[in-house]
């Protein structure tokens, strides 16, 4: 991966350039094994349309989501407003984000703290380049007939309303897309959200992971298609609960498209 | 001239304990903070007539939708025959409108196709909740109370719908048989039916005629006064509540304005504050915590289940039931309301909202999904009291789950909620 050049925003402003999109990795895309593969294939979708981008490498930090989630205001106001400081000395304007929930932080949250940028998710992009013919879903792995379910992430569907980019993505995969019993604004959720991802359950009588990944197995898909880090955390953690590792795969939607473009 | 008497009389106490309730509730709502929810008035009144009047929202569960529609309609479009029914009562008339002719005609016998989609409806729910026992009817928050509170609803309304029916058609009976004030008037496509079962003598059938009317009337204003005591009251506040909906996307959480300004302090010493006042606490304890639009929200709530059923922790075993943050917001808003008005003032009765009426394990247990906020058929949000009542566990007690505490000094100090590094954020570029 050493020949993809990924350019920091500090690197561009060096060299007197900028950037026409700020890529907003997250925490977990930065950190989590399995969802750095998913930066790295954002990154060569990226690349690979030509669009000229930068990360903010190490000046990037948490947005500040899973803290306000948990109630604590005081530290999602102090990481916003550092980032939102960091984003303006870089006179970002707009913003692709790896995570729903950075996503809807940015977007809908930052505005309140005066920061004020144009931010669509992963999905909405490669939505995009689909739509203007710059990707095409050919010269890579076929998708073709395969079984697929896209699980709606709460802060891209019902928190903002994006139901159909993610779904529009898969449809040029010519594969054979079914929904699950919940779906878009009746979608269930992975279980992660709202902090979850940080703690313990509370007691019940099963993790929602599992009741979700069940609704997949009811609709026989192979591939459950994910568009957030923490979703794609849980549905793993199902799929392996649920001893289905051979027959399921979750994917993003942007390693799905990725490979499609033999990228 | 008696009757005359009595029936203003009663129509007068009925409105006065009415009014005096109405007061009492919105006495309640405004124990809550202040929130601006009067812009964008075109969006509002938009959201009202689709979500209340046009029932959207209902849609999502068809079959239950269509029922809740004939009731709906049925009780919105007879409550024009209660203007009748008043002007008659008050001025000793007999269907005083029947000078109206043919629109009169059709409206009464629409009148009786309504009132019999009422009945099956009514019918057809009360099977639902005693006989088929629909699961989102019961759950730990569905008691003895609220359970009985439905059935006692659903049952008044098919006697008052039964009480106009027969009343109808002793009316028809008697202006067949010429009685004398029974002028011909109306069609009754209904209530014909219901002929055969009635006496043929003239006062036999003015005393059921009478009876009737009288039933219907007073139970109108009985079920009125009802309301403030029971989960009806949305057949009211389901519009105020749609028209204050939040109007951003469900993602966003509210700012905390003065955590804003703690915050700008300490990034900036030279900031000056502009002079607002001081909460007396970040996040909720207790019910004047929250905003009115929770309380709001409280009373409109009908208790259908509709969040909780599509709740993901309630769903899984968890003790959360989005249902029961709204019942108990409302009854300890009930509870604050009368001590305040008792005591002139709050007077500390040593109970929170928090601990006494909803407990921790039931706020964290909430993944911020916003199911139950997509679900409501009236927009209540139930998940800006969790989050509240979050905020103040985690920001007045510190006392967030130890995971979550982890996670926070985690974003403090790494700028991540997990513990690596700072400096390896952009790691990622070299691990393919």
């Amino acid at each position: 991966m050493t020949t993809l050049k990924i350019p920091t925003m500090a690197e561009l402003m060096a060299n007197g350039e900028t950037a026409d999109i700020l890529f907003w990795v997250g925490c977990a895309g930065s950190y989590d094994e399995r969802a750095q593969h998913i930066t790295r294939d954002i990154c060569k979708i990226l690349h690979h349309v030509g669009i000229k981008y930068a990360i903010l490498g190490t000046e990037e930090s948490c947005t500040g989501d899973p803290a306000k989630r948990a109630g604590n205001e005081f530290l999602f106001q102090m990481q916003a407003m550092a980032n939102i400081q960091v984003l303006d000395g870089y006179e970002v304007k707009k913003i692709v984000t790896a995570c729903p929930h950075c996503f809807n932080t940015i977007k809908n949250e930052y505005p309140d703290l005066g920061g004020h940028y144009e931010v669509i998710h992963h999905t909405q992009l490669i939505q995009q380049l689909i739509d203007e013919g710059k990707l095409k879903a050919a010269g890579g792995e076929s998708f073709k007939g395969r079984r697929i379910t896209y699980h709606d992430p709460c802060y891209l569907g019902r928190g903002n309303g994006v139901y159909e980019a993610p779904r529009k993505a898969l449809e040029s995969l010519d594969a054979q897309l079914v929904e699950m019993k919940h779906c878009r604004s009746n979608g269930l959720c992975c279980g992660a959200g709202g902090a979850q991802m940080f703690k313990e359950p509370e007691k019940g009588t099963k993790d929602i992971n599992v009741e979700r990944v069940e609704e997949a197995i009811e609709a026989r898909a192979e591939i459950i298609a994910a568009a957030c880090p923490f979703c794609m955390t849980m549905l793993r953690d199902g799929v392996k609960a649920k001893e289905k590792e051979q027959e399921m795969e979750v994917l993003d939607i942007a390693e799905i498209t990725a490979r499609a473009n033999g990228l | 001239m008696v009757s005359q008497v009595i029936f203003g009389f009663v129509l007068l106490a009925a409105i006065a304990l009415a009014a005096y309730n109405a007061r009492k509730i919105i006495q309640n709502i405004r124990i809550g903070r202040p929130e601006q929810r009067r812009d964008q008035p075109a969006l509002r009144l938009k959201t009202m007539l689709l979500v209340a009047f046009g029932q959207k929202k209902m849609f999502k569960r068809p079959f239950a939708a269509l029922l809740h529609l004939c009731v709906y309609l049925g009780f919105c479009i007879i409550n024009i025959e209660m203007l009748e029914i008043v002007i008659d009562g008050l001025f000793g008339t007999h269907r005083v409108f029947a000078g109206m002719g043919a629109f009169y005609t059709f409206l009464i016998a629409a009148f009786e196709w309504l009132a019999l989609a009422v009945l099956v409806g009514c019918v057809v729910f009360l099977a639902r909740r005693n006989i088929a026992r629909v699961k989102r009817f019961f759950g730990t928050e569905m008691t003895p109370w609220p359970r009985t509170d439905a059935n006692l609803i659903l049952i008044a309304e098919i006697l008052l719908m039964a009480a106009f029916l027969t009343m109808n058609a002793a009316d028809h009976r008697l202006q067949f048989l010429g009685a004398a004030n029974y002028t011909q008037a109306g069609a009754f496509p209904v209530s014909t039916w219901l002929i055969p079962l009635l006496p043929e003598n003239v006062s036999s059938l003015i005393t059921i005629e009478r009876g009737c009317w009288w039933f219907h009337i007073v139970g109108v204003l009985v079920f009125l006064n009802y309301l403030p005591y029971s989960k009806h009251l949305h057949i009211i506040l389901a519009f105020p509540n749609t028209y204050f909906s939040n109007l951003y996307p469900k993602g966003h959480f509210t700012n905390m304005g003065s955590v804003t300004t703690e915050v700008r302090a300490m990034l900036d010493p030279t900031y000056t504050p502009a002079d607002t006042e001081a909460p007396a606490r970040f996040g909720a304890k207790d019910v004047q915590d929250l905003t009115w639009k929770n309380l709001l929200d409280a009373y409109t709530c009908t208790e259908c289940g509709r969040c909780t059923s599509v709740c993901p922790a309630n769903m899984t075993g968890k003790l959360l039931s989005p249902r029961k943050i709204m019942m108990d917001t409302r009854d300890r808003m009930v509870v604050v309301g009368d001590n305040i008005r008792k005591n002139k003032g709050f007077q500390e009765d040593g109970k929170s909202l928090i601990d006494d009426y909803i407990t921790r394990e039931e706020i964290w247990a909430c993944t911020t999904c916003n199911a139950c906020v997509e679900a409501c058929p009236v927009n209540i949000n139930p998940l800006e009291i969790i989050v509240e009542l979050r905020r103040y566990t985690v920001m007045e007690e510190s006392k967030a789950p130890a995971s979550l505490n982890t996670m926070f000094g985690n974003v403090e100090n790494n700028g991540a909620p997990w513990k690596y590094a700072q400096a390896d954020r952009a790691d990622w570029k070299n691990n393919g």
